[in-house]
Parts: structure tokens; C-alpha cells; sequence
């Protein structure tokens, strides 16, 4: 809500906020400024901020020497795969839960959060030993798998928080009305709940293609996203530092532009309603 | 309204999911506790049989321990001082007015999104490297030596990494919190001369005590098991091992699982610990 200010106090607002605005982003952006860079450059002293020689070559010793685009589509299918997964599991669950609740839903909501809790490293092995066993090492699917189980309790919470929001009354109104259960979950229930369904899908998209344990404790050169991709980085030779920002760059820019859609969504998924 | 059968149809609505998590939680934990009450070295002949709590004292008193645990503590604790002040001040100055309110938003949170490897990596090499980073240049400017951050000042530079990283978490969900404060006690409190510190204290600061918990408790769940920023960056080297850091050692590098498998139920004992706080507070939100 906007309290009235002097402009004076306004004006050191501004100037207070955007000063420590930009020191929190300037890492990303020197990153972003240093993809464009020749590797000279990129360690030139005094640091060369924007009067450099731009260049996109970077990008493209990034993509012929690594295979760039596979990693990228690594991301893209185990991110996408298993928050879709989670999605249509977590759907009528938490359709359920929200309107035909009973006196356990309660504590069923708390125990998949409680699942939530569990440290990886503490189930490392037996996870790593099952993959071996049923040949899900570095495949795709193996990690859609894991992924999907990591962020279900998160998208069934989402899910449950944002079902509960539709009003009841208008599901009475529909019956009333002669509308089957069928065309009531379709013409009435569904249309309300695709923002919330969306969102839900937003974030755990983000959180699964951040996701930096088991993407880099479980594929080695075939299914590696993009996290194991950056790692790579971490023994490199000779002057890299524009080649790993531009690998980084292109690694998260898709992430920070749905990030940045998704603020609102942060706050409730990550919380589990506790603040609102 | 609930019929009987659109009850029987919402418990099989539910199943899949519960199901799955059922299995997800139950299987690997007690394949974890089985191993570690056995002597498995896979590659060293395999499971060696009955261990009975030799792995749960080995564990504890090797020499790795008790430096894993005060590593952890040193992190977990430093970034949550960093993020949760700086958090409340953040919050607070964004909840002020002022011009392009949306775009400071969006400068502050983007770190949230940055994935952890590239976190790790851009820091340690384009920021904190003595030779070419840019802090070393910032120290030549002003003729000082520039310093070996990730070998010298190792936990300094991997709580500044994880406290970049998550104190947009802490700045979202405080100024989440600040912004559902009710102006006018604030104003009253003003009106009757109350200085703006006292204001802070005894207003602001109460009305956020919940949100600062809830931050608290699901940062440590979350800081408890960093591992990419390690991984990326030390390797466990210069002190930081923290305790995920040696579960992960133990069990694959050297292949212990045994000994790995009882350090991984001490984690999750110590998770636990902090989960139950939580939930309580997630659980009495639910009923209001």
C-alpha cells in the first residue's frame, strides 16, 4: 500500500534500493557481460565493463566443443517430464483432498511434507543401487522418476492450497443445475483451476532444472542436464572464464525469465502456506 | 455433501500419489538402516555380514566427524545470519516506496534462480580467485594482496556463495510477511512519537516473528544438505566437509556403505529434528 512520502524520502528510497539491487544482481550480470568477452578480456585488468570488443564466439566454442544442445534437452526433458508426471499424479489427489475432505486429510497433507524433509544424501545408496540394478544410471527416465518424487509433496501442496480457493458454492450452484460430476470437474472445476495449475507447474519446473544432487550424483555423459553440464567446468584448462559464462548464461536464462513470472507462486510453494 | 461414493472415488484419486511417496519414503530408508547394520564394502568383497553398531561408532568417532559437524554448523549458521538479517532489512527497504519498486524486485530475487553449479563456479573463479577474480582485481586498486579466498578464507567464501543464494528466498518471504502489517498501527505509533527504531523493535519485528521462523526452519532443512556448491567449488578440501559432504564420500567415492549408510540416519535424525518444528507451525496454519 502506498504510504504518502516526501519526494525527498522517495527520492533516497530509490537511489538506496537500487544501489543494493544491483551490487545482488551485478554477478549475473558481470557473468551475462563476460559471455561476450574474448578470454583476454574476460581477465583484463583494470576489469573491462563495457568497452570491450563484443563477441558471440563463446557461444559457439561452447556448443561445438561440449554438445551444448544435448544438455540443454537433457534439462528440458527431465525438468519437463517429471514436474508434468508429478502434475497428472498430484492433480487428483489434490482435487480430492480439497473438496471431499475427510479427517485424515489433514494428516496426510503433513506426512508428504514430511517426505519432503528426508535428506538425499541419507538414501544416496539404495537409490544409487536400485538404478544400477534396474539399468536406470544416467537415462533420462531414471531421473524423471526421482525428480517427479523430490517435488510431488510440493505440487500436491500448491495444487491443494490453490484448490482450496475455488469457492464451494459454485460446485453446488453447477449440481443444482443438473451438472454431472463429469461436465462439473470440466466446465466448472477446471477452467478455475488452470492458473493455479500453471503456476504449480512453473516453479517446479525451476526447482527440478536447479535440482544439483541427484542430477549429478546419478548421469554421467549421456543424460547429464544442464547442472552436470556447468560441473564440468569445475577441472578446466587453460583461460575459460568467457566460455563458462557463456555456458552459464545459457544455462540459466530460460530459468531466471520463468523465475521471474513466478515470484508470487515462490513464496506459497516453498512455505507450504505458513506464510501468506 | 460428501456421498459415500464420491468418498470411495477420492480415496482412489488419492492413491497413486500416496502410494508412490510410500514407497519413495519407506524402501530407500530401509534399505539405508539395513546397511548400516552390515559390513558392505562392494568393492572390497561385498556384504561382509552383521555389523551389528560398529558402523554407528565408527562413524562418530572417526576424525572426520567431529570437523564435519562443526563445518556444517559453521555454514548452516553463518548463512542464516546473513540471509535472515539482511533479509529483514532488504525486506523492509523494498517495502518502501519508491520508483521502479518492480524492477528492484526482480534484481534481488534472480539469484534464487541461478542453479547451484553455476553459482558455485562463477564465485569461486570470476569472483574469488586471487589471481584473476575480480575481488583480487578490487585489491590490487587499492595496493593490498589479494587474498586466496576458496584455500585461506574457505568458509568465508562458501557462506558468502550459499548466502547470495538464498537470501532472496528470506527478502520474498519476509517482505511477503511486512507487506500484510497493518500500516495504520504503524502510523499510530508514530503519531505518538514513537522513534522509527522503537517502531522496528516493538512492531515490525513481533509481527514478522513467525515468517522469520518459518525462514529459519526451511533454510537449515535446505542448507543442511548443500552439496553442488561444495562439490563445484572445494571438493571438501580446506575444512569444509560438511556432514552430506562425508556421507557422499563414504559412500561413493570410497564405497563404504556401510559406514556411509549409518552417517546418512544420523542426517536424517538430525533433519528430523528441525522438520518437527516446522510442521508445527505448517500444521497449525492449516487448521486456521
Amino acid at each position: 500500500m502506498a504510504r504518502a512520502v516526501t519526494p525527498r524520502r522517495k527520492t533516497i528510497n530509490t537511489a538506496l534500493a537500487w544501489a543494493v539491487g544491483l551490487i545482488i544482481f551485478f554477478p549475473i550480470l558481470w557473468t551475462i557481460l563476460t559471455s561476450f568477452k574474448t578470454e583476454g578480456d574476460a581477465i583484463a585488468y583494470p576489469p573491462k565493463f563495457l568497452f570491450f570488443d563484443w563477441t558471440l564466439e563463446n557461444y559457439a566454442i561452447v556448443q561445438e566443443r561440449s554438445d551444448y544442445m544435448r544438455y540443454l534437452w537433457n534439462s528440458v526433458v527431465i525438468a519437463g517430464g517429471s514436474t508434468l508426471l508429478g502434475v497428472v499424479i498430484a492433480v487428483p489427489a489434490a482435487w480430492s483432498m480439497a473438496f471431499v475432505p475427510s479427517k485424515r486429510t489433514k494428516d496426510i497433507l503433513m506426512w508428504m511434507l514430511s517426505t519432503k524433509m528426508l535428506p538425499a544424501v541419507g538414501v544416496l545408496y539404495p537409490i544409487y543401487l536400485m538404478f544400477i540394478k534396474l539399468g536406470l544410471l544416467d537415462t533420462r527416465i531414471g531421473l524423471v522418476i526421482v525428480l517427479m518424487l523430490i517435488n510431488l509433496p510440493i505440487i500436491v501442496w500448491m495444487l491443494y492450497t490453490y484448490f482450496k480457493e475455488i469457492p464451494g458454492e459454485i460446485l453446488e450452484a453447477a449440481r443444482m443445475d443438473g451438472a454431472t460430476l463429469k461436465s462439473e470437474i470440466l466446465y466448472v472445476l477446471t477452467p478455475m483451476a488452470v492458473p493455479g495449475i500453471a503456476s504449480t507447474i512453473l516453479l517446479n519446473v525451476i526447482l527440478a532444472w536447479n535440482e544439483a544432487f541427484w542430477t549429478l550424483n546419478l548421469t554421467a555423459a549421456k543424460a547429464g542436464p544442464l547442472t552436470a553440464f556447468i560441473a564440468s567446468y569445475s577441472s578446466p584448462e587453460g583461460l575459460f572464464y568467457a566460455k563458462l559464462s557463456a555456458a552459464s548464461t545459457m544455462a540459466i536464462a530460460p530459468i531466471l525469465i520463468m523465475g521471474w513470472f513466478s515470484q508470487k507462486q515462490l513464496v506459497r510453494g516453498l512455505t507450504f502456506g505458513a506464510v501468506k | 455433501m460428501a456421498t459415500k461414493a464420491s468418498r470411495s472415488a477420492a480415496r482412489l484419486m488419492m492413491a497413486p500419489a500416496v502410494i508412490l511417496l510410500l514407497g519413495w519414503m519407506l524402501v530407500p530408508l530401509i534399505m539405508t538402516l539395513w546397511f548400516s547394520f552390515r559390513n558392505y564394502l562392494p568393492l572390497r568383497g561385498g556384504d561382509l555380514g552383521f555389523a551389528g553398531f560398529d558402523n554407528y561408532v565408527r562413524f562418530v568417532t572417526s576424525s572426520s566427524f567431529w570437523p564435519a559437524i562443526g563445518a556444517t554448523l559453521i555454514i548452516v549458521v553463518g548463512a542464516l545470519l546473513i540471509t535472515v538479517l539482511l533479509g529483514i532489512l532488504l525486506a523492509i527497504l523494498l517495502d518502501q516506496p519508491m520508483w521502479g519498486q518492480g524492477i528492484v524486485r526482480i534484481l534481488v530475487i534472480a539469484p534464487f534462480f541461478v542453479m547451484p553449479t553455476v553459482s558455485g563456479l562463477v564465485w569461486k573463479n570470476m569472483f574469488l580467485d586471487s589471481v584473476n577474480g575480480l575481488f583480487a582485481h578490487v585489491a590490487k586498486f587499492f595496493g593490498a594482496t589479494p587474498v586466496e579466498w576458496m584455500i585461506d578464507k574457505p568458509f568465508m567464501s562458501i557462506i558468502l556463495i550459499v548466502s547470495w543464494q538464498w537470501l532472496p528466498f528470506a527478502t520474498l518471504i519476509l517482505l511477503t510477511a511486512i507487506q500484510s502489517l497493518d500500516s495504520e498501527q504503524l502510523e499510530a505509533a508514530e503519531m505518538d512519537g514513537a522513534p522509527a527504531l522503537k517502531r522496528f523493535w516493538f512492531i515490525t519485528i513481533p509481527h514478522l516473528s513467525r515468517a522469520i521462523t518459518v525462514v529459519l526452519l526451511i533454510e537449515t532443512i535446505f542448507l543442511l544438505s548443500i552439496f553442488a556448491e561444495i562439490f563445484v567449488t572445494t571438493a571438501g578440501a580446506f575444512g569444509t566437509k560438511t556432514l552430506t559432504y562425508l556421507i557422499f564420500q563414504r559412500v561413493l567415492e570410497s564405497q563404504n556403505v556401510g559406514l556411509g549408510s549409518a552417517g546418512g540416519v544420523y542426517a536424517i535424525i538430525l533433519a528430523n529434528i528441525v522438520a518437527i518444528f516446522l510442521m508445527r507451525i505448517v500444521g497449525k496454519n492449516l487448521d486456521a
